[in-house]
């Protein structure tokens, strides 16, 4: 397919040329790390693969998240998500890149999931029970569906936003409406099916019917940080800097706010629910996270993913300078990979060191790759939906 | 007339615009005591007036701060003090069992404390208000948007002022009686 000329009107907000140097510096560093990490997995392939796990789980939480937040957007409207709605349209497009990063985890299942060793499950009665769910070939067309699910909604969200650009179609508008309010419901559903295949399942024992929403509610947290990041980069030039204002920046900040603070309220009710109840099936599980360093480890995600963020982002003031709000997002991102990192670890193994070299090489590797994909989609069209019928009212200068 | 005592004097607008740019004006000549009434609430125009820094939210934050620890006490004391009683052989200061209650009491008191404080620092429930002396005020809730220059104000001069808020452009300008 040949390139299409662009309308002057997207010409206009076509993507700076630096973002052409992040891409090629997110790429190599991303390839340096990745041959790294192979080196890692060829030593030792277990901590490769739960490492593997941990990154792979942080960053699709991220395009899952704006992915959810775009619908979201469509649904409620609201200028804050118009004119990021280019950025949440590229991390969609970086899904089917992701689901190619999943295949290493299919690879390393018997590593990392107990239920997927005959041996194992041979001999624990548990297990046998809990076949008919936790079985490699169910486990694989699940996550086949996840990924289905995601991918029709992402490129079909992302499709009709670009006949807008084009066409001008009225009906668009409605369309794109109509599709999310589904897709939402069928994102919140395929996102804690998966938080239970991939990681709760690490420890087959236990379970928290909490999980699924907790896992949603961190790709919003994540999602929202790495938004606040992004659009204080694109806003710092031109086109970016006509169209994104102080006030979009303060939505930001409330809407992460509000997602640390519904990471802490369901992280609470989990431990509170089964710290109540203190059964040993399900206790166990914060049991052997208070356990050596598990336990400062939990205070550091805490005090990253909530009480840090939590309090700055109580000062308007703060929420309506780009440069202090990135610098909060920041810690938590770091929090959210530790949350997941603290959440999956002590499940395979309870005296691990803390961090291995291996889970900061997997972690940039997946990252600069991703990264270097995500900046491609976003190069590829004109950074705001020329002809959304909201745009002017939602422009900076409006 | 004249020797009447006034609230202040008033100038009305037609647009918004114009109202925001005519605080900025008066503000600038040094005028202090002002207000603008339009019908619906408009975010610009608190800042063009100054009036970003209340006392509320602090008083708000003293609220939940109270609420919060003193909720969290009151669990502490009838459970770890007035009463210990030994459940499921847990601690007698179970405090992950004293959260919700003391979310709950931060909330509660800060809650409570915003609606207080805000009807003391506004003086609210207020049956009369001197600006309905000018009859055409009543358009302050449908179309028209007002600004009122307080007597109390130093700088304020009946006929100067109402001089000076004529070269703003309105569309009328009202002196206010008490």
């Amino acid at each position: 397919m040949t390139e299409r000329r662009w309308s002057a009107e997207e010409e206009r907000y076509r993507a700076p040329a630096w973002l052409d140097r992040v891409q090629r510096r997110a790429l190599l560093l991303g390839v340096f790390a990745a041959l790294l990490s192979v080196v890692g997995a060829l030593l030792s392939p277990e901590h490769f693969f739960r490492a593997y796990l941990v990154g792979f789980l942080f960053w699709i939480g991220i395009p899952l998240g704006l992915f959810g937040i775009s619908m979201l957007q469509h649904m409620t409207g609201g200028g804050w998500g118009l004119v990021a709605r280019r950025v949440f349209e590229a991390a969609s497009r970086t899904l089917p890149f992701l689901a190619l990063l999943f295949l290493p985890l299919l690879w390393g299942r018997r590593s990392l999931y107990v239920w997927a060793r005959p041996e194992v499950v041979a001999e624990s009665e548990l297990l046998q029970h809990k076949q008919p769910y936790l079985n490699e070939p169910f486990f694989l067309g699940r996550a086949l569906l996840y990924f289905g699910v995601w991918l029709l909604f992402a490129l079909l969200l992302s499709r009709w936003s670009l006949q807008q650009d084009r066409s001008n179609d009225p009906h668009l508008h409605r369309r794109m409406q109509i599709l999310s309010s589904l897709g939402l419901v069928a994102y919140m559903l395929t996102a804690s099916f998966a938080s239970f295949d991939w990681l709760m399942s690490l420890d087959p024992a236990w379970f928290s019917s909490l999980f699924g929403i907790h896992f949603v509610v961190g790709h919003g947290a994540a999602a929202f940080a790495f938004l606040i990041v992004w659009m204080r980069r694109l806003s710092g030039t031109e086109p970016m800097a006509d169209v994104v204002a102080p006030r979009h920046f303060d939505d930001y900040g409330k809407f992460l706010l509000a997602f640390v603070l519904l990471w802490a309220y369901v992280s609470f009710s989990q431990f509170l629910i089964i710290w109540s109840g203190n059964l040993p099936e399900e206790i166990t599980w914060y049991v052997h996270r208070q356990e050596g360093g598990w336990w400062w480890l939990g205070i550091v995600v805490f005090a990253l993913h909530f009480v840090l963020p939590f309090f700055l982002l109580l000062s308007p003031a703060l929420r309506r300078e780009p440069a202090r709000l990135a610098l909060v997002a920041l810690p938590v991102l770091v929090g959210r990979w530790l949350d997941l990192h603290w959440q999956a670890v002590p499940s395979l193994e309870l005296h691990a060191p803390l961090l291995h070299w291996l889970d900061i090489a997997v972690l940039v590797a997946i990252g600069g790759l991703w990264l270097a994909a995500f900046l491609w989609q976003l190069k590829r069209r004109a950074l705001v939906p020329i002809h959304d019928p909201h745009l002017q009212e939602a422009l900076a200068d409006a | 007339m004249a020797q009447e005592k006034l609230y202040g004097v008033m100038a009305e607008f037609d647009r918004a615009e114009q109202l925001i740019e005519a605080v900025k004006q008066v503000r600038s000549h040094g005028f202090k005591k002002l207000d603008a009434y339009t019908p619906y609430p408009i975010e610009e125009l608190q800042h063009a007036l100054g009036h970003e820094k209340s006392l509320l939210p602090r008083l708000v934050l003293l609220g939940g701060i109270v609420g919060g620890v003193g909720g969290f006490l009151l669990q502490y004391w009838s459970s770890a003090i007035a009463y210990p009683l030994n459940i499921g052989g847990r601690p007698l200061n179970s405090w992950p069992a004293f959260i919700p209650v003391t979310f709950e009491c931060t909330i509660l008191v800060a809650a409570v404390t915003a609606v207080l404080g805000m009807l003391a620092l506004n003086g609210l429930p207020m049956p009369h208000h001197p600006v309905f002396n000018v009859r055409r005020f009543a358009l302050a809730s449908r179309n028209r948007y007002f600004l009122c220059i307080e007597a109390r104000d130093p700088k304020f001069d009946a006929a100067k002022t109402a001089a000076f808020l004529w070269s703003l452009n309105p569309t009328h300008v009202a002196e206010v009686e008490v």
